[in-house]
């Protein structure tokens, strides 16, 4: 979970350092918009802004999905909120089932060492 | 130290947890095989659920079926068959409460110095069927706060009004 999360947040900060992908982000906190929307507004070309959204989606930060021959793009925090609470549901159910098989192992574990004594006596 | 437990999305379709466990990989597997040592550890005290019974045939083709909750009380069901068992190290089960196409689980113990390397992976049919899948009887667990949680907001309202 640790390393998940750490590779995560690296990936979220460098995308976070450029001034445009964090006005992208702001736009998309205001509205969904489409890769053309985005270039007109922030002055830029098409392919200039497709590298942008591609980068903050790589972090999750952003999600695209294309609609005929627009492809529109909105905030993917909440996405990555989920997922983390996802993984960390399982995580807890299996940490403490794992817990639990822990201690019956190693009650078998001491059990078969005082048999083991009383059969060499 | 305690052991730590990882949980991984290995990919959509699959959920990987791991743990490692300083006993033989034939005692791991013995707890994990006979239905009177599974018993204690498969829902811990923690889940607040009771398994109320569980029949296990550990062989290949062999059925399970787990039931939880109280005498006299709504129960829930998880059956399904194994469709590998090769002691000390693979076993594979079918989950079939959900009808066909249910998620198949794997679980591989790795021994390595005394210590047993637990390896499970859970392969669903799709990538949605991984995101809806829930944590079973856990799921439960967290309906149950829910609505403690409803009833604490109604019971300080009505304090307030």
């Amino acid at each position: 979970m640790v390393q998940y999360s750490q590779a995560r947040f690296d990936t979220s900060f460098a995308a976070l350092s450029d001034a445009t992908r964090r006005g992208v982000l702001e736009q998309l906190g205001r509205a969904d918009a489409s890769i053309t929307d985005l270039a007109e507004k922030f002055d830029m070309t098409l392919t200039g802004m497709k590298k942008h959204v591609g980068v903050l989606e790589q972090a999750g930060l952003v999600t695209t999905e294309k609609i005929g021959r627009v492809r529109t793009c909105k905030l993917g925090l909440r996405r990555l909120e989920e997922e983390a609470a996802w993984i960390e549901r399982h995580r807890q159910l299996w940490d403490a089932r794992f817990d639990a098989l822990e201690r019956v192992v190693d009650e078998l574990k001491r059990k078969e060492k005082v048999d083991g004594r009383k059969k060499r006596k | 130290m305690k052991n730590r437990t990882t949980v991984e999305r290995s990919s959509e379709r699959e959920l990987v947890v791991t743990r490692t466990f300083d006993a033989p990989a034939r005692l791991v597997f013995e707890a994990w095989t006979q239905s009177a040592l599974f018993k204690r550890w498969w829902v811990p005290k923690s889940m607040g659920m009771n398994l109320r019974s569980c029949e296990m045939d550990v062989r290949v083709g062999g059925r399970y079926r787990l039931v939880f909750g109280d005498e006299g009380s709504d129960s829930a069901e998880f059956f399904g068959r194994y469709v590998e068992v090769t002691p000390p190290s693979r076993i594979a089960w079918t989950n079939d409460e959900g009808g066909e196409g249910g998620p198949v689980t794997t679980v591989t113990f790795e021994e390595k110095d005394g210590k047993t390397l637990l390896v499970l992976h859970e392969l669903y049919p799709s990538k949605e069927a991984l995101d809806a899948a829930g944590t079973g009887a856990a799921d439960a667990m967290g309906e149950t706060f829910e609505q403690l949680d409803a009833l604490l907001a109604t019971l300080s309202s009505s304090v307030d009004g």
